[in-house]
Order: C-alpha cells, then sequence, then structure tokens
C-alpha cells in the first residue's frame, strides 16, 4: 500500500468512526439544547443497545428485530432514567445533576457487568461481502452501513425539526426554554423525549460500529466522551455543529494514530478537547471568517436549527 | 468558647492515636490508612469546590504526578524517602499553575470536561511513557519510608503517618478558612462578579485555590507511593477523579469535617459492598458491586445534594448566597 492509499485508508476509518462521533454528539446536543443538561450516561446506552442486540440475535431473534428491540430498550432505560433519576431533581444545581447522570452511568456500566461479564462479544457485520479496494485503500462494507446510518439518521432528524409539530416544539425549545414554555410546550414531556431520543439514537450507533469494533461491557464509555468532545468542537449547542465536529474529531484521531502511535489513542480526542476549550471554547462554529465584499468578520457557519426556516 | 472547642480538638485527637491499640486486623488498618489519604485529597478538592465554588475532575492525575514524582526520585535518583514525600507535592502544584489560568477561565460543564480531559490526558501519558513510569507494568522498588533508623514498613506505623498529615493539613484548611483568603473564596463562590467588583483578584484566588488543591493531592500520592512502594497507573484514572468528587461533595462541600466523613463513607461503602455483594449474589463476577454504588450516589444527590455535613440549601456551581461574609481579600 503506497503512502497515498494509507491516507486515503486513514481517511476513511476517520470518516466511520467520526460519523458515530457525530451520532453521540447529535444526541448529546439535542438533550443539552433542549434540558440544560450534558448527559454522561450517553456512552453506556451505547454498550446497553449493542449487547442487547448481541444477546438478542444469540437467542435466535432475525437481524432487524433484534436492532429494533435493542434500540427500544434503550430508549425504556433512559425513560427510566429521565423520570427516576433527572426529573426529581430538575431544580437541583448544575453540579448536582452532572454527579447524577455520572451515577447512572456508573450503576448502568455495573449492570451490563453483571449481565455481560468482561469478556467482548463479535456481532458479525450485516453483510457478508468482500472488503472493496479503492485507490490503495481497503473498505470494509459494514463502513458504508455506518456512513448510511449517519446520512439517514440526520435527515430524518432534521426532516423531524421541519415537518413535524413535535419537532418545532423541540426547536422552539431548543432556541428558548422559556419563551416555549409560555406558548404552552411542556417543558417536562419534553426532555423524556430528548432522553429517550439520545438513548435510542446511542444505542443505534453502538449497534452500527459493534461488527467493526467489537462489543465490551466498557465500550460506551470512551465514545461516550468522544461524543463530548466532538459536540465541543462544533460549539455544544450547534446540531450542525456536532456533525462537523464528529466528522473531523474521527479524522483528526485516524491520521493521529496512523502517524504518531496508536497508544495515545485515547488521549489525542481528549488534547483536541483542551486545545479547544481553551482557545476557541465555542468550537469551530464560533471560528470566523473575514468578507472581503462587507469588509467585516463574520461566523463561519451561521448557528441554525434544522435545514430550512421561514 | 475556646475551651469547648479545643476540648473537642483533643477528644479527637485522642480517638485517632487510640484506634490502632483497638484494631488488630491489618486489613481495617489499611482501610484506615487509605480514607486518610482520600481525605488529604479531598481537603483540597473541598476547598477548591466548597470555596472558591470551582470543580475538577482531574484530581487523580494530580494525586498521580505526585506519587510517580516521589517513586521515581526514590528509586532513580535515590533521594532519602522522607525528601522525595516532601518533594513530590510541587510537581503537581506546578502543573496546576501552568494550566490552572486557562482552564479556570472556563465555566460549569466546560470546566468539568476540561479537567476530566486533563485527568484522562494524564492517565495515558502514565500509562505510556514506559521508560519513566514502567507503563501499565508500573514502577517497583520502592524503599519503605524511613526517618533516621526509624523505618515504617507496617500500616500500624503508617497510620500515623498518614493520619498526622491529615491532622496538619485539617489545622492549614481550618486557618485558611478563617482568614481574610478564606473569606475571599466564599465571596467568589457567592457571586464572582460581586467579589470582583469588591476589589478581590477573583482569577489568582481560583487559582491558588486549585494549585493547593493539586499540592495536596500530590502529598497524598508521594505518602502513597511509600505506603506500597509499588506505583501502577490503575488508581489513578478517571474512576478514582470521579470518587474524589464525590467524597466532597458526599460529605458536605464548605465544611472543615466534610472531606474526611465524605471519604470515610465512600471507601466504608466501597469496601463493604466488595463484602457483601458476593455473598447475596454469589456466582457472578467482576466488580459488578458498583450498581448499587451508582444507584447509591443517585439517591444521596436526589434526598440530600448538600452533602451529609453541610447545612440547609444545597451549594455547588450554582452560587447559593452566603449572606453574612463581606470581604477585604
Amino acid at each position: 500500500m503506497g503512502a497515498e492509499g494509507q491516507h486515503i485508508q486513514y481517511l476513511i476509518s476517520g470518516i466511520t468512526l467520526g460519523s458515530i462521533y457525530a451520532l453521540i454528539a447529535l444526541a448529546l446536543v439535542v438533550t443539552f439544547n433542549i434540558t440544560g443538561i450534558f448527559n454522561l450516561a450517553i456512552g453506556e446506552f451505547v454498550t446497553i443497545g449493542t449487547l442487547s442486540a448481541v444477546t438478542l440475535r444469540s437467542a435466535g431473534c432475525p437481524d432487524v428485530p433484534a436492532f429494533v428491540l435493542a434500540v427500544l430498550i434503550a430508549g425504556v432505560i433512559a425513560a427510566t432514567m429521565e423520570r427516576a433519576a433527572i426529573y426529581p431533581a430538575r431544580k437541583a444545581s448544575i453540579l448536582t445533576l452532572i454527579i447524577i447522570t455520572i451515577g447512572v452511568a456508573i450503576a448502568l456500566r455495573g449492570a451490563a457487568l453483571l449481565i455481560w461479564g468482561t469478556h467482548p462479544y463479535p456481532l458479525p457485520p450485516f453483510v457478508d461481502t468482500a472488503p472493496i479496494a479503492l485507490w490503495g485503500a481497503v473498505i470494509i462494507p459494514q463502513m458504508l452501513f455506518v456512513l448510511g446510518l449517519a446520512v439517514v439518521a440526520v435527515m430524518l432528524l432534521f426532516a423531524f425539526f421541519d415537518l413535524t409539530y413535535a419537532g418545532k416544539a423541540v426547536r422552539a425549545a431548543m432556541i428558548n426554554r422559556n419563551a416555549a414554555r409560555l406558548v404552552g410546550i411542556n417543558p417536562a414531556r419534553l426532555s423524556l423525549l430528548a432522553f429517550v431520543f439520545s438513548g435510542m439514537l446511542a444505542a443505534l450507533a453502538g449497534i452500527f460500529i459493534a461488527p467493526i469494533t467489537t462489543a465490551t461491557y466498557d465500550m460506551g464509555f470512551m465514545l461516550g466522551l468522544k461524543g463530548f468532545v466532538a459536540a465541543i468542537l462544533g460549539g455544544v449547542t450547534n446540531v450542525k455543529g456536532a456533525i462537523v465536529g464528529g466528522l473531523l474529531l474521527g479524522i483528526i484521531e485516524a491520521f493521529a494514530i496512523g502517524m504518531l502511535s496508536s497508544g495515545m489513542k485515547d488521549g489525542i480526542a481528549m488534547m483536541v478537547m483542551i486545545i479547544v476549550l481553551l482557545i476557541c471554547p465555542t468550537g469551530i462554529m464560533g471560528l470566523r471568517i473575514y468578507n472581503k465584499r462587507t469588509g467585516s468578520w463574520m461566523v463561519w457557519l451561521r448557528q441554525k436549527v434544522g435545514t430550512g426556516s421561514r | 468558647m475556646a475551651s469547648a472547642k479545643s476540648r473537642y480538638w483533643i477528644a479527637l485527637i485522642l480517638v485517632v492515636v487510640c484506634v490502632p491499640l483497638f484494631v488488630k486486623s491489618n486489613y481495617v488498618l489499611s482501610i484506615l490508612i487509605v480514607i486518610g489519604l482520600y481525605a488529604i485529597i479531598v481537603q483540597g478538592l473541598g476547598l477548591l469546590m466548597g470555596y472558591a465554588g470551582q470543580v475538577s475532575f482531574g484530581q487523580a492525575a494530580f494525586y498521580g504526578l505526585g506519587a510517580y514524582t516521589a517513586a521515581i526520585l526514590a528509586t532513580k535518583c535515590d533521594w532519602p524517602p522522607v525528601l522525595c514525600v516532601l518533594v513530590a507535592p510541587f510537581l503537581p502544584a506546578l502543573v496546576a499553575l501552568i494550566i490552572g489560568r486557562p482552564i479556570l477561565r472556563l465555566r460549569e460543564h466546560y470546566l468539568v470536561l476540561a479537567t476530566l480531559g486533563f485527568g484522562i490526558l494524564a492517565f495515558a501519558a502514565f500509562n505510556e511513557s514506559i521508560a519513566l513510569t514502567g507503563g501499565p507494568s508500573g514502577l517497583t522498588g520502592i524503599p519503605y519510608l524511613s526517618i533516621g533508623p526509624l523505618v515504617l514498613d507496617n500500616d500500624r506505623s503508617y497510620y500515623y503517618v498518614v493520619w498526622g498529615v491529615l491532622g496538619l493539613v485539617i489545622l492549614a484548611v481550618a486557618n485558611l478558612t478563617g482568614s481574610p483568603i478564606g473569606r475571599a473564596f466564599k465571596a467568589i463562590h457567592a457571586s464572582e462578579q460581586a467579589a470582583q467588583s469588591a476589589g478581590i483578584d477573583t482569577a489568582l484566588l481560583k487559582l491558588q485555590a486549585f494549585v493547593f488543591s493539586a499540592f495536596l493531592a500530590g502529598l497524598a500520592g508521594g505518602l502513597y507511593a511509600f505506603w506500597v512502594t509499588f506505583v501502577g497507573p490503575s488508581p489513578f484514572g478517571f474512576t478514582a477523579s470521579i470518587e474524589f468528587v464525590l467524597m466532597a461533595v458526599v460529605g458536605g462541600l464548605g465544611t472543615l469535617w466534610g472531606p474526611v466523613l465524605g471519604s470515610a463513607i465512600i471507601v466504608g461503602l466501597a469496601e463493604f459492598l466488595r463484602w457483601g455483594v458476593p455473598i447475596l449474589l454469589p456466582k457472578v463476577g467482576g466488580e459488578f458491586e458498583i450498581v448499587f454504588f451508582g444507584i447509591i450516589f443517585v439517591l444521596i444527590m436526589l434526598l440530600r445534594p448538600q452533602g451529609i455535613l453541610a447545612p440547609g440549601r444545597p451549594s455547588g456551581m450554582s452560587g447559593v448566597a452566603v449572606k453574612e461574609e463581606k470581604c477585604s481579600g
């Protein structure tokens, strides 16, 4: 494999992993915008969804129903988490809420350990096709599924925001929580919806990436953390930013691991996060570019929720 | 008033001194030592959180940095152990001084994630810089702590060292929080803008609290290295950082004894679960008892978010008013 092929390989695996980071970041950003809470337990939903799918499959359930059921299980657990732990403390301080989500994460990780133990579970790829060679790089077919998931999920999400009444209510709450409440949007129901949505999206992301990595009880921890890094990279409150941030993080990581060392794999993401927080805490979406025509600095990517607006 | 207070102190000191006379089991003594070490760290963190109103989810990094500094000085440079323990806290403090100013500009979630990221980065560095730290297999051959001919090679004597140091730390924190600096800290906690407008250099004070907390974590790290005489990366990971924050919160922020109580509760709870859960569920292996750990934290946060010793309203990063304090900082 030539140097060029290798770079294309890095790029492809970066985009694949980056799509997963982007989906998790998306789940985080939507929840954060609606509830003001960073759900530090997000990674555990990746784990629970994936391992449930593995178990359902080995119990004889066909692929697609197993995946749907696993995502629903994650949704139910997310709903339980919101009602039992987040809703009663919704007026508490931010530190309290952060510790609550960490407590839930610890409990869920313990539960995963109790049910599935420490050994890794393989999840076979969705289709049994040979890898595709492209410009000296190798594409595993599963990577295409991951990319497809990311594209479909993002399109569906934006369609939901734009075309449905519930989506418009969510957008209103994301823009201004108090004003949304004044026009009769129920924040408690939206908070529940946000947690269920993010739990299900995280589970889906895990199920799609598991054939490439493997499924273990602690797989979600680092994925969740990198979702955070992606969200921060994208400016925390910005839906589009989360997607760009996820892809960017995946690509940076793939190149850094390929060209430097694999030992610092998790360190690289953290370094990216700290650098972004220190230099440009609003993320890449806060970057400004100089517009020659108007002679002024403009925000590079405008913050907007949804695709079309009126 | 003063005599009542000093009587209370003498009683406490007597209890701490007498405990090893009644406790014969080395297991219990080692748990008490761990509680003492963690209480030293949590005193610093409690000052940072309860007084300066900042949070750090990266204290385990400073703890590890102190432990590795002490271990490397003792094994590779052959420094005398006592000197190592005394020097070790200065490296974490220096690191805190360098990273403190930019990091402490951040607030709320950003501060949580930045310190958490720093902790994970440090953990990766402990694992990866094999030439210096021995990587995952760690550093062995650390001598026991010795002062002249006196070698502290058993848990009983080490208990006195750790709790003696903890006593000094508590004394220092008590003096600090009663001083103008302590009142300035409380003012920052209540409202940073108000403190600033009263002429307090809030950035400097926050940095001082951060450096002090790193120093204490490093001190505990150095003591840890000479107690177990082996330093590997595993006690300095992300989980430890979270546990330190939990200890500080559970005990009660802004209280002198909260950190000690919080450390005792969390360490005691972990040991109890490790012992009790396998009796209830004998068939399963692994450290799944953390499931109960997580549930208990959530319950404590829901039922008593201000911690056990702190009175009244919950305090945290929300900036709950501390009414009567005026500052001359």
